[in-house]
């Protein structure tokens, strides 16, 4: 199963500022069961993809480096629900950055309006202990990942015009 | 910054960081035990410091790792060794250890870190250096 919660960046800026977008299709597995008749975006995915925006944000600062992991979300407030066919827009702000980790503030709006926002905490695994735990590879910026961090630096070469 | 200042000012961060009430959080409250911290807190805690007061928190400076980590040279059969109390004086002398001292086992360590604690941490960063 993938586990990618955004489907492209629309402006990344260095140690500052990324900007994605997530459409959520109706026809998305999710919406089978969450709820039959009533298809609704779970905030969890909704977190998720914010993360991922925020997170990708966090490890670029240090070329990738070190090995990111969501360490806490401390608050987190939804106005509202997104339904099936919304796109939302997740926009994520870095606030603080040191060797320990990071702190992320986050926006989703839904159609112009704004709809959620929280701040998400990240760490930098421990250099010594990760490598004991999980070896040198950085499971973290990993596989497919991958692939949107090459569309990250895609969207801030080609920052849209103003 | 007057010490009800600072107190005050320390527990709204603690209210942000932890997901308590504000008259849960009394000079004498305990950050593990009864204000519910869990290890990732701490640093949430450590930036949200910074940022509140304006000022460097190096690491491990306010929550010291090295005697935490339970190094065998500071601590030997749960308790910590005179080098081992020697070395939290050391790194913290803006604790009141008197207490701990008289029964300096290992898992009260975690009792330390109090709502004062920090206060007095913060007070100690606030001075104008005596040098």
């Amino acid at each position: 199963m993938r586990w990618i919660w955004i489907d492209r960046f629309t402006e990344f800026r260095h140690r500052e500022y990324a900007r994605a977008v997530k459409l959520w299709s109706g026809a998305e597995d999710v919406f089978a069961d969450h709820f039959p008749e009533f298809p609704v975006v779970p905030a969890s995915l909704i977190l998720e993809g914010l993360a991922q925006t925020g997170g990708i944000l966090v490890g670029e600062a240090n070329d990738y480096r070190e090995k990111v992991v969501l360490a806490k979300i401390p608050r987190a407030h939804f106005h509202g629900e997104a339904l099936a066919g919304q796109e939302l827009e997740y926009e994520t702000t870095l606030v603080d950055l040191r060797s320990e980790g990071a702190l992320v503030d986050c926006k989703v709006t839904a159609e112009g309006r704004q709809f959620a926002e929280a701040e998400i905490f990240y760490a930098h695994l421990d250099q010594s202990r990760s490598q004991q735990l999980f070896g040198d590879r950085n499971f973290v910026f990993s596989g497919e990942l991958k692939q949107l961090l090459g569309l990250a630096k895609a969207a801030s070469q080609n920052p849209p015009a103003q | 910054m007057s010490q009800d200042e600072i107190f005050s000012k320390v527990s709204s961060t603690l209210v942000e960081a932890l997901n308590v009430d504000e008259d849960q959080i009394t000079p004498g409250a305990t950050l593990q035990g009864d204000l519910g911290a869990e290890s990732i807190d701490f640093l949430d805690i450590v930036f949200r410091l910074e940022r509140e007061f304006g000022i460097k928190i190096p690491r491990g400076e306010l929550f010291p790792e090295s005697i935490f980590q339970g190094d065998p040279e500071f601590v030997q059969d749960g308790k910590l060794t005179p080098k081992g109390m020697a070395e939290l004086k050391s790194r913290m002398p803006y604790a009141d250890l008197t207490k701990f001292e008289r029964d300096p086992n290992f898992e009260g360590l975690r009792d330390l870190f109090t709502v004062d604690l920090i206060s007095r941490y913060i007070q100690s960063k606030l001075q104008p250096s005596k040098n």
